[in-house]
């Protein structure tokens, strides 16, 4: 019998596969004890901290990080960028699979998941944030699928199909924005409604621009990132315009990235400035969040903008890394840290292992298939039956 | 006239599902409107 | 032929007849909510309560709740600090004063805000406030989200972790059923002291103020629960500060609601705006980029036909220069051939000469 690919060559017990086939087995037997035992058996979750990581980490910074999708679709189409056209498709693709997995998560952290439409189509809650963030990531999925085709449809030879898809791009590319701009900027609305819970160096009236600007650089910073990482693991994967675009990218993107965080830095201060909470800063609270905001995000600006004058790849690349950890530690310091700050610490949150786990298999599961879709589908390259 | 809302959760309620309804006409009408307002522009070249 | 005018104005006015049949509430825009007129709420006055238990009893009998380890008689539990849970509606908890012997007991269970926290943050409407007072939940709606608690400023709502399928948020009722009823809610009912006492939120008030005039010795001024988080059904006095009692001071007088709808606010305008602006700005890109290529197409041709130009010139120029050289080589040619012809003719005029007349003169 012939050989298909080349790939069977190779043993399928590779590092990766071994290290990712058991966190997903270990997955797949706590998702059993998730849904036979219910929370209370997995997580460590309760009456004061319904919230957790599946929140906190899943949907907080899953959104947050995925928004790398409409930066750069818009760069693209909107503003018109061609430069970065070939950084698209592997953007929508991160994009499509980061929000799939947030809905996945959401089936863990959720009581009745079957019931997730009820919102939508039965009953909605439209006093409600959390009404808002569903409708949006619901489209918003809906898009990113569709954005997401004509990869998938020329690897299938759909020829008609594909192309009048491609005509819905700019259309797809607009609603993406307002879509994403409305979502984003809710998750952080999501804990205005707890004032009495959140730390005033971290609760305010701009939590929902905080948010939204935030996921600029976000996004920005994980294209960034995961083209790096996409470099060293998927090169052959990528044609000649993506190989040569992909420094101008990483600089273009760390460029526009620095700029956008200082005047996310702007922001944060004006927000401090507003309430009058200065005196905050002088306590252990607000040394931490100065750790968030300088060591997080002000010296990643600045090595941004270096990389950028000196034409520095190597540290864009390592900005990207200290930008995206610093967007985590400020969804993860906003949901879990500095949220219910008042409790005394025996009541306070600590994830379970078995929500880590959890965690680390959504992700798992999300890099397989990225894997899976871009060694067989054009996203580092063009089809060539559609090259223009 | 003394129909009112006794709470400000219904007010918010009603308003903000008309509201919701309003913002999906308003997508679609903006999107005709700009087919028609292109609609003898020289056709673009595709992507 | 066409509408005439009356017509016209006569479809107008029925159009506008119609209108006003809408819902009468539907029609509204108030912008000042003074809740449910005649809803109740219960009283807890904290200097009678005796921490007899009697109340969290008749709460879990009322709502066939499973019976706890530890009996209702059981004082004990009183040494610590409980919180409702999702088989226990309701707590009473024990408070001792730093400068007296004698301890303070406070009831704990949902104070059935007039504008819920938990309702405006359901996002499937699943929990309600109604026409009694009372904020209800829905068990047949709820997706299990727990946003309601973390909305609950009071920490009230809790929920059955350990159920697998059918996870319910679950929190004190006011006893709604047994109110539509006619009854009194459980935990009043079976209070030996009347530190509970129900009866409509307006009246309450009332008769609490004028408790604490009075008694101005046993009671802070304050009714909690008047204003607190915008009012809530539960109102509680007592002779101890609140914030010394389990009860937050600090939770302002706004309703939740009024938190997060400014963001709300905002959906709408992104929506009508955004996409004006951004097609816009798709707009002025592409119309930036045809002019530039436009530009550049007519550089090009300009470059090209300057180029022509000047390669014209120099062809004229060559052709000159050139049709000169030919013309100086032509006049070289043609005198050096008059220049051999002039020597030939001197030579061959001195030879005749130098020869004599051998040769035939034929020339003359």
């Amino acid at each position: 019998m012939p050989q298909e690919t080349a790939q069977v060559n190779k043993s399928i017990f590779t590092p990766f596969n071994v290290i990712a086939g058991m966190i997903i087995f270990c997955g797949l037997i706590i998702t059993v004890l998730r849904f036979t035992g219910g929370l209370g058996a997995v997580t460590n979750l309760d009456d004061n901290n319904p919230w957790g990581i599946w929140i906190g980490f899943d949907l907080l910074c899953g959104v947050a990080l995925a928004a790398g999708g409409y930066v750069t679709s818009a760069s693209c189409y909107i503003f018109g960028l061609k430069r970065y056209h070939s950084a698209v498709r592997p953007a929508i693709l991160t994009a499509f699979l980061g929000y799939a997995l947030v809905v996945m998560a959401l089936h863990y952290d959720v009581g009745r998941p079957w019931r997730l439409p009820y919102p939508i189509f039965l009953s909605p809650g439209t006093t409600s944030l959390l009404f808002e963030v569903g409708l949006c990531v619901f489209l918003y999925l809906t898009v990113l699928f569709i954005e997401f085709s004509p990869a998938a449809l020329e690897w299938l030879g759909l020829k008609k199909i594909r192309n009048l898809v491609v005509r819905l791009t700019l259309v797809l590319t607009i609603f993406g924005v307002i879509l994403s701009t409305l979502h984003q900027s809710s998750l952080g609305a999501l804990y205005m409604i707890a004032p009495s819970k959140l730390h005033p160096l971290w609760y305010s009236g701009y939590l929902p621009v905080f948010f939204f600007v935030s996921s600029v650089f976000a996004g920005l910073s994980m294209v960034i990132f995961e083209g790096s990482l996409a470099h060293r693991h998927l090169h052959h994967k990528m044609d000649e315009t993506h190989l040569k675009e992909s420094e101008g990218v990483a600089l273009g993107f760390g460029k526009a990235a620095a700029f956008v965080m200082m005047g996310y830095v702007g922001v944060k201060f004006i927000g401090i400035a507003m309430d009058n909470n200065w005196h905050y800063l002088a306590t252990g609270w607000g040394l931490w969040f100065l750790l968030e905001l300088v060591g997080f995000v002000v010296v990643p600006a600045f090595l941004y903008a270096i990389a950028a004058r000196d034409r520095n790849l190597r540290l864009v690349r390592w900005a990207s890394i200290l930008a995206v950890l610093g967007v985590v530690l400020n969804r993860l310091n906003i949901s879990v840290v500095a949220f219910n700050w008042h409790l005394p610490s025996a009541d306070r949150y600590f994830p379970s292992w078995m929500e880590i786990a959890i965690s680390l298999f959504v992700v798992t599961i999300g890099v397989v298939v990225y894997r899976f879709v871009t060694t067989r589908m054009p996203i580092f390259y063009e089809h060539p039956d559609y090259e223009h | 006239m003394d129909a009112l809302f006794y709470t400000l959760h219904d007010f918010l309620l009603h308003s903000k599902s008309i509201t919701y309804m309003l913002m999906g006409a308003i997508l679609l009408g903006l999107l005709l409107f700009w087919l028609f307002l292109s609609g003898r522009d020289e056709k673009k070249r595709t992507f | 032929m066409g509408i005439s005018r009356r017509q016209f104005l006569g479809w107008l006015g029925a159009a506008g007849a119609g209108a006003t049949a809408v819902s009468r509430a539907e029609a509204a825009s108030n912008k000042q909510f003074g809740g449910y007129p005649d809803s109740f709420g219960i009283l807890h006055d904290t200097t009678r309560c005796i921490g007899c238990r009697k109340c969290e009893e008749a709460c879990n009998k009322v709502n066939e709740l499973p019976v706890p380890e530890q009996p209702f008689d059981d004082l004990s539990v009183l040494d610590q600090s409980r919180r409702t849970r999702s088989d226990v509606f309701t707590v009473v908890n024990q408070f001792r004063k730093e400068n007296s012997q004698l301890p303070v007991f406070v009831k704990n269970q949902c104070n059935h805000c007039l504008e819920p926290a938990c309702a405006s943050a359901c996002f499937v409407r699943a929990l309600r406030k109604v026409k009694t007072g009372a904020v209800i939940y829905d068990e047949s709606l709820c997706v299990g989200c727990r946003y309601c608690m973390v909305a609950c400023p009071f920490n009230i709502p809790a929920y059955e972790y350990n159920e697998a399928l059918t996870p319910r948020v679950t929190k004190c009722t006011m006893c709604h059923p047994r109110i539509e009823k006619g009854l009194l809610p459980g935990c009043v009912e079976s209070c030996p002291k009347e530190a509970l006492t129900f009866g409509t939120r307006e009246r309450l008030v009332k008769i609490a103020r004028r408790r604490i005039q009075k008694y101005p010795n046993a009671y802070i001024d304050h009714i909690y629960g008047e204003q607190e988080m915008g009012g809530t059904s539960w109102l509680t006095i007592s002779g101890t500060t609140f914030s010394e009692i389990g009860m937050r001071e600090d939770l302002g007088t706004q309703t939740a609601s009024s938190f997060t709808a400014g963001p709300l606010a905002a959906v709408p305008v992104v929506v009508a705006l955004w996409p004006v602006l951004l097609t816009g700005i798709y707009a002025i890109s592409k119309r930036k980029d045809k002019i530039a290529d436009e530009e550049r197409i007519h550089a090009v041709a300009q470059t090209v036909a300057d180029a022509n130009e000047e390669m014209q010139v120099k062809l004229a120029k060559m052709k000159d220069s050139m049709a000169k050289e030919k013309e100086a080589a032509i006049n070289l040619e043609v005198k050096r051939a008059l220049e051999d012809a002039a020597r030939e003719a001197a030579e061959s005029q001195q030879v005749s000469e130098g020869t004599g007349s051998e040769t035939p003169k034929e020339e003359k």
